[in-house]
């Protein structure tokens, strides 16, 4: 057996370029003659616009072309889709509203690109792109989702009356009511999930070119599914037909659901790039990538549980208003819908749950998938009610959610789902105990002895990961299947190369996926090389967000192997006179069981090739492919426990433990999945403690930068206690879970749970920043002086 | 335009740039060194810091102007050889970087932190010095512990590696 196989703490294969200066990210790449775009953006939230005069960015130096929507349109590029069909719980479907790369007409957000300049240099398309006048006609903007649905606010789309995309409901409305009014005892919330900025910290960039000669394209650009991107560049936006555009996603700096969707600015390096006649690069400043990148969350949301008598919950009742900004994104409509609602069970034996959900537009940017999408805004409600349940009824947080965890599987709930395995109380036990949750009382009494607050607060989560079964999301609207393609290639020399359509942007790849051929084969991790991110070198793939590269991309890779293992078994019996049955690989060799016969997998791999001595009517070569389409969702479940200290001067809250206890299932290299927890952990304290994306009333973005974003920094998060619980899934052949988001998922209502312990107050809303928390001791203290 | 000409990883380079040009454009365009990296436009992020005279500084934020006559030495300028610098090797051996799009500048400010406070670093000063750096994947942990693990490396050493 290798000692690089499944479950070994690997070291990074693809670390020595990252940490040698030598990573290829898009904005590192160079093509010849290349010219720079610069976007003309504009600084109002909602306006007509009248007019473009680019003739003085014209007539300015190096200045190649200056392009508008209506340019664009006309070239017959296709409007911005959204690939997720929902409809109403009239039958009505989505109301999509017209979104073109360069707006011709109507702006709706600030920073909606309206030109394009194209120069010599940046900087010289970066002063002409000031040089070009927008006669813009102002008019009134709507950034709350809840004022856009009000009468006479102001309306963005035609399509959509009153602005609502969608009215939507899941589970069963009169059972719900009907468990209420049985109800011993009803928690009532309202609780908002704040609007952030994804930010990974390579911005987006594109850089593309056109061969006249062939009529082809290449565009490089930070993509997390460069497949994607060339079908929707093809199907959708007319660019140029699949056969004539090739999608490069090489090494890119961090996603987060941030680089799912293609751009306006791709579509328009691509467009453009035919027009000048020359390659075309945009590469984002940080201020545009606050304005432009899909941002996440924005929840309104009213809940109800009901309970019985004995504590346990009959009923949750939920009412969202999402905000999905000026358009709809890619898979803007799937977030508060299927991937948010379907999982308001929780960890939960529920028997009636009924949620509404109502998707609005707003001068906003668009809102999409961000880390978790969907899941961590069902588990902040979700546990955000428990906590408040427990607290209510003066019961131990803990022993409310064993009262009313799930205990059989498979589960169905009455939200789609059907959890397969699980085990909660063991990853609750786990974590009570890294934390030594019954030390808590004498770490309060010490803190309070030196003027602080402590508190300690938890959540179960869970999620639903390895998206996903094609026949199931086509049945609930999705535009595309969601399977993953691998294919297998053992060389001659019996090295071996993994295709794949999962991509890597810090998931550590290169490494994991290697680890499944040094299990099969047992050959070293550095005789393979996983090769992505390419259309032309991939054959084809769905990329990688959701948690599902491992419970899907790994199980195409696994898929492919048994082919290959099954000819390679086939060879080496025919080689050795043996039957195929007796025949075994391990340590790089290829054996006959109960004997000393046995071949280097080198040397069964050049028979392959050679072809000079094959079983009868095989062919030769040792490649295969596979597509891995998965049977249901994986969830990934467990639990956090948050401690903080608060400073009641200052409002400020310290994060002072951080236990994580997870079920991720099997899990392939331990030191990569605590590394995703760790970060995954990092961007929920982020949500709960630091980061807004906030709007004027106006729609100026008022935390357009890092000045003003609160992104976490070293010191504003601790170490991490990182532990594992495992229940295998049963779902797929590795039984593996996904453990990209659990810790955006599970963190912000552990933290806002122990932040109301700590200030002896219910009422916060995320991000709890010190002037908020200051705020609710104030308000808590003038209460209490007033009784 | 002005001729600017300084050292950087120990060979003299010259160039013509405009008086405007950033020390990172100079170094990212002109030298075609692309480990430095452009993460934010506010000097917050630290993507971009590499040692001017030995010291770390942001080189979006110093024109090229600025650093002409100066020793520059930037992530691909680090390591001896094949030999890594004990902070690279740490932040491999803990996994401390995961898209490796923030790790040059933080790999930079490690080695300046180590050179200037000494290696004996608790993990609070360690927090507290990386303010200037941003990571959105690892959530700093093993970053923290790669520094760490480095400096009682470097601290064993006869001198510090740079």
């Amino acid at each position: 057996m290798s000692n690089e196989g499944i479950g070994a703490r690997v070291l990074r294969k693809e670390d020595k370029r990252f940490i040698t200066g030598a990573g290829r990210y898009t904005d590192d790449m160079v093509l010849p003659r290349t010219g720079y775009a610069a976007f003309v953006r504009s600084p109002h939230a909602h306006a007509r616009i009248k007019g473009i005069d680019a003739s003085a960015a014209l007539a300015m130096p190096g200045v190649d072309a200056v392009l508008d929507g209506n340019q664009l349109v006309g070239d017959g590029i296709g409007n911005i889709i959204c690939g997720w069909m929902i409809h109403s719980k009239d039958g009505s479907p989505m109301k999509m509203g017209a979104w073109r790369a360069l707006e011709p007409e109507v702006v709706r957000f600030v920073g909606q690109a309206v030109a394009v300049v194209v120069a010599d240099t940046l900087k010289q398309a970066r002063d002409a792109a000031e040089a070009v006048v927008v006669d813009y006609e102002e008019l009134p903007a709507v950034v709350d989702s809840l004022d856009a649905l009000k009468e006479g606010a102001p309306q963005l789309h035609p399509e959509a009356e009153n602005n609502l995309i969608f009215d939507w409901e899941i589970g069963d409305e009169a059972a719900t009511n009907d468990a209420f009014s049985k109800a011993a005892h009803i928690t009532r919330m309202d609780i908002d999930n704040n609007r952030l900025v994804p930010n990974p910290m390579e911005p987006r960039s594109a850089l593309a070119s056109y061969d006249r000669a062939e009529e082809h394209y290449t565009l490089y650009t930070t993509s997390q599914n460069p497949h994607v991107a060339r079908l929707v560049l093809s199907a959708f936006y007319n660019v140029a037909p699949e056969h004539k555009l090739r999608v490069i996603a090489p090494d890119v700096g961090g996603g987060f659901g941030s680089k799912i969707y293609i751009y306006p600015e791709e579509i328009v390096c691509l467009w453009a790039s035919k027009r000048v006649g020359r390659p075309v690069k945009w590469t984002s400043d940080r201020t545009e990538a606050f304005l432009t990148d899909a941002h996440g969350r924005d929840h309104h949301s009213t809940a109800e549980l009901a309970l019985d008598a004995d504590h346990k919950i009959i009923g949750f009742r939920v009412n969202t208003v999402a905000n999905l900004g000026a358009y709809m994104s890619l898979f803007s409509s799937s977030v508060p819908t299927y991937l948010y609602a379907t999982l308001l069970s929780g960890q939960y034996d529920i028997p009636a749950i009924y949620a509404n959900v109502k998707a609005v537009y707003t001068n906003t940017t668009p809102v999409d998938a961000y880390r978790g999408a969907g899941r961590p805004e069902a588990t902040y409600l979700v546990e955000r009610m428990m906590e408040t349940a427990a607290r209510e009824l003066n019961l131990s947080p803990a022993e409310f959610r064993r009262k009313n965890f799930v205990r059989q599987f498979p589960h169905q709930t009455p939200v789609i789902m059907c959890y397969d395995a699980g085990d909660y109380d063991a990853s609750l036990d786990a974590a009570m105990k890294a934390i030594d949750y019954e030390g808590f009382p004498a770490r309060r009494a010490q803190s309070e002895a030196q003027g602080k607050l402590r508190g300690i607060g938890m959540s179960c989560y869970i999620e639903a990961c390895g998206i996903a079964p094609s026949k199931a999301v086509g049945s609930l609207g999705a535009g595309v299947g969601l399977w993953e393609s691998a294919e297998v290639r053992v060389n001659p020399v019996g090295t071996v190369e993994v295709l794949t359509g999962s991509h890597s942007h810090g998931q550590g790849h290169e490494t994991t996926f290697a680890q499944l051929i040094a299990e099969r084969f047992g050959l070293p991790t550095d005789n393979v090389s996983i090769v992505h991110g390419d259309t032309d070198k991939v054959q084809f793939g769905m990329g990688t967000y959701g948690s599902r590269s491992g419970a899907v991309g790994m199980s195409a890779i696994v898929k492919a192997l048994d082919k290959v293992e099954a000819k390679a078994k086939k060879i080496a019996a025919h080689l050795m006179e043996a039957s195929e049955g007796d025949i075994t690989i391990e340590d790089g060799e290829v054996k006959v069981v109960g004997t000393d016969k046995k071949l280097s997998f080198t040397e069964v791999a050049l028979a392959a090739y050679t072809g000079h001595n094959l079983p009868e009517g095989m062919e030769p070569g040792l490649k295969e492919g596979a597509f891995y389409d998965p049977t249901n969702f994986t969830f990934p479940a467990g639990t956090h426990i948050c401690e903080v200290e608060v400073d009641p001067d200052t409002g400020k809250v310290t994060v002072v433990g951080f236990v994580a206890a997870d079920d991720f299932g099997k899990i392939i290299n331990p030191m990569i999945v605590e590394g995703q927890v760790h970060g995954g952990l990092t961007q929920g304290i982020g949500q709960a403690l630091l980061e807004n994306a906030s709007y004027d009333e106006d729609g100026q973005l008022l935390s357009a930068s890092y000045m003003d974003y609160t992104m976490p920094r070293a010191d504003d998060v601790p170490s991490y206690v990182v532990e594992t619980t495992e229940t295998i899934c049963p779902g797929n052949p590795l039984g593996m879970k996904g453990c990209g988001e659990a810790g955006a998922i599970g963190a912000p209502p552990a933290v806002i749970n122990a932040v109301t312990d700590a200030i002896g107050t219910n009422n916060m809303q995320m991000p709890a920043s010190p002037a908020r928390v200051w705020m609710a001791l104030q308000s808590a203290g003038l209460k209490q002086a007033a009784e | 335009m002005t001729t600017v000409t300084m050292t950087v990883n120990g060979k003299t380079v010259s160039g013509e740039v405009e008086d405007r040009t950033l020390l990172v454009e100079f170094i990212r365009e002109n030298l075609e060194l692309t480990g430095t990296h452009v993460g934010c436009d506010t000097s917050q992020c630290g993507v971009c810091v590499i040692h001017m005279d030995g010291k770390a500084i942001k080189s979006c934020t110093t024109l090229a102007v600025q650093a002409s006559g100066s020793q520059i030495t930037t992530i691909e300028g680090l390591a001896t050889g094949d030999e890594l610098h004990p902070v690279q090797k740490a932040f491999k051996e803990h996994h401390g970087l995961q898209c490796g799009f923030c790790t040059p500048g933080m790999v930079m400010a490690a080695v300046d932190m180590i050179n200037r406070l000494g290696p004996n670093l608790d993990e609070a000063t360690i927090r507290h010095e990386l303010e200037g750096n941003l990571c959105r994947c690892t959530g700093y942990h093993n970053i923290v512990k790669a520094i760490k693990a480095a400096a009682d490396e470097m601290a064993a050493l006869p001198q510090a590696a740079e």
